[in-house]
């Protein structure tokens, strides 16, 4: 029977870090919704700007940092790596959107990735045929990021995005050094030897990027990606939720979030918090499915989604609602001019968006400014 | 969207009313024939390449047997005991067993060596598919019975639930319901077996399986759960199995 795995903190919650207990609401009951009224402006962190859920305890593990979000009067330093954050695993189900209109959305989502997580990667191969790979290439060339980035990848699960950002950066910066040590004229070999040293040991210069899913399945996965992979440095995995980020403000240089924002119950939340933990300056990207207008490809599309998807799905992973639900979330999402509009409503300014294939999948990108 | 929504908030009636969209049966998923097409095809290539797979068996079972189905249907329904199932729709489940009182029966009683198989080859009666993909209510019973009857084969035959023995019951099943999943079953389940085990299965087993096959009456018309106390040895007498042949598994 789905249930809530934890609740979101009530309004006015005490400050209690004793750790006492929140009761588990039953599906479908109505909780006060943590971000107040609907409607209600939104009030920031609170005293002091520290969360006021109660800490959990486990630790970081490899691999992993925790952040906490210091009062708001003091600005985190960019590039200061003794941040800590506390994990909150009430962040696990949105229970807060039961209360909201929309909550159909939120519990059948995070089942469906728990329990397409192990089998996400293979099925996204099989659905698109390896295209999504292009896809996220697509995205983070457009990111075009340099070393010293911060990106917040949102809904990023499994990590795709956060290992293309890693090589990216890595890239740009070996290009960097190169051209560095050509302009070095007339050094001598110790010279050129601890110049190499000191900068191999900063491949990634000083870039960071944290990987925040609200589905612990998911980020289980990612992370046992990263360890084969072998990516370690620069690299974070939170437990969060995109309409409620446990970032604090203006954190960011580059929001992403790649097939994730269609799984989000209310956008518009998603995309303040977006603009809330981006710096001024910093690049709001988005890469989901979007709307085919060419009517016969529509027809084309339309046609594998309903009718090839759902059986991958139950051939490959076993599990043909999953894939179901997703082909139609597909067609229930905003098309590209009203996401576009709805950007520009949280506040980013010279919002644009770009079709890959035909719109079967489109790139928003807007800036804080 | 209002679909959707109504969908996704359970009212299931709603949906159906509204687009003629039949859930004929709580597990039914309706299908079209090219989603079949390509779940029967998908279905088989996975199952081959992933044994392990018993899903993949199912849903091959499913979308192949709209033949052999009604015909397993109409067998059941001119057999007064197949009719009383049919009607009576009995399940075999852990819930509705009593696994105390049928440990308690005497040796070489059906319901003794049904649940010594279990225990001893680990398996439960829960762990059963539910059918998704057959568009007839009565039909996804049929099929259904025929999963539930499937340990008791192994019991009757005398079959491990290793590779081999699952192998011989399959021909043993194909023979007797035409169902393309066990045909298909039968002949490749073979190609993952070792030299002797080949051997032993095509000199000894399948002939018998087969032989036994024919001879028997149909095994869905058979009411299982009101005969737990008679003896193995009588009922498969009275179906029509032959003793199986002594060779070690």
């Amino acid at each position: 029977m789905p249930g809530c795995r934890g609740a979101g903190p009530a309004p006015g919650a005490a400050e209690d870090g004793g750790g006492a207990a929140v009761p588990v609401p039953l599906p479908g009951s109505a909780l006060p919704c943590p971000r107040g009224p609907a409607g209600a402006p939104r009030s920031g962190r609170g005293a002091g700007g520290a969360l006021r859920l109660p800490e959990r305890h486990g630790g970081g593990q490899e691999g992993e940092e925790l952040f906490f979000s210091p009062p708001r009067g003091d600005r985190p330093q960019r590039g200061n790596t003794t941040q800590r954050l506390l994990r909150h695993e009430r962040f696990e189900v949105n229970c807060v959107s039961f209360s909201c209109p929309y909550f159909f959305c939120s519990l059948p989502v995070y089942q469906v990735f728990e329990s397409v997580a192990k089998k996400y990667d293979v099925m996204n191969d099989s659905m698109t045929l390896g295209i999504h790979r292009v896809w996220k290439d697509i995205l983070v060339h457009k990111m075009n990021p340099s070393p010293g980035t911060l990106l917040l990848d949102v809904a990023g699960g499994t990590g795709d995005i956060a290992f293309r950002f890693i090589n990216y950066v890595r890239a740009v910066r070996e290009r960097q050094l190169q051209r560095k040590l050509k302009h070095h004229q007339n050094l001598s070999w110790q010279e050129i030897f601890e110049n190499y040293q000191e900068d191999k040991s900063d491949s990634l210069g000083d870039s960071q990027v944290v990987v925040c899913d609200i589905n612990r399945e998911m980020l289980k996965v990612g992370k046992q990606k990263a360890q084969h992979l072998g990516y370690s440095k620069g690299l974070s995995w939170v437990l969060g939720n995109a309409e409620e980020l446990p970032f604090d403000d203006d954190m960011f240089d580059v929001y992403t979030i790649a097939f994730g924002i269609r799984n989000v119950t209310r956008i518009d939340l998603a995309l303040e918090e977006a603009y809330r933990v981006l710096k001024p300056g910093g690049r709001f990207l988005c890469l989901e499915f979007s709307h085919v207008s060419n009517p016969l490809l529509s027809r084309l599309y339309d046609l594998y989604s309903f009718q090839v998807i759902p059986v991958l799905g139950e051939v490959i992973a076993g599990d043909w609602k999953s894939y179901q639900y997703l082909v139609e979330s597909i067609r229930r999402f905003p098309p590209q001019e009203e996401l576009k509009a709805m950007i520009e409503d949280a506040g980013f300014f010279k919002v644009d968006y770009e079709n890959l294939n035909f719109g079967i999948v489109a790139i928003h990108s807007g800036f804080k400014l | 969207m209002r679909r959707l929504l109504l969908r996704a908030v359970g009212a299931e009636e709603e949906v159906e009313e509204e687009e003629g969209w039949h859930q004929l049966y709580p597990s039914h998923i309706p299908t079209s024939p090219l989603q079949k097409a390509l779940l029967a095809a998908g279905s088989a290539v996975m199952a081959l390449y992933d044994p392990y797979r018993h899903d993949m068996v199912a849903v091959l079972g499913e979308t192949t047997g709209c033949l052999a189905l009604p015909n397993l249907r109409d067998k059941m329904k001119h057999h007064p005991e197949g009719y009383r199932i049919l009607q009576e729709r009995p399940c075999i489940r852990l819930s509705t067993l009593d696994m105390s009182r049928l440990r308690g029966l005497p040796d070489g009683s059906l319901g003794r060596e049904y649940v010594r198989f279990l225990e001893d080859n680990k398996v439960s009666p829960d762990t059963r598919m539910p059918p998704k993909f057959v568009d007839d209510e009565e039909l996804a019973y049929v099929i259904q019975r025929y999963r539930e009857v499937h340990d008791l084969m192994h019991t009757l035959l005398g079959m491990p639930t290793n590779m081999l023995g699952e192998v011989v019951v399959k021909w043993f099943e194909a023979v007797q319901t035409g169902l393309p999943m066990c045909v298909l079953g039968a002949a490749f389940g073979p190609v993952r077996l070792s030299a002797r085990k080949l051997q032993v299965l095509a000199t000894e087993l399948v002939p018998w399986a087969i032989r036994s096959g024919l001879n028997a009456s149909c095994i869905l018309n058979v009411y299982y759960e009101q005969r737990w106390e008679q003896p193995v040895e009588s009922l498969r007498e009275e179906i029509g199995i032959f003793p199986p042949p002594a060779v070690r598994m």
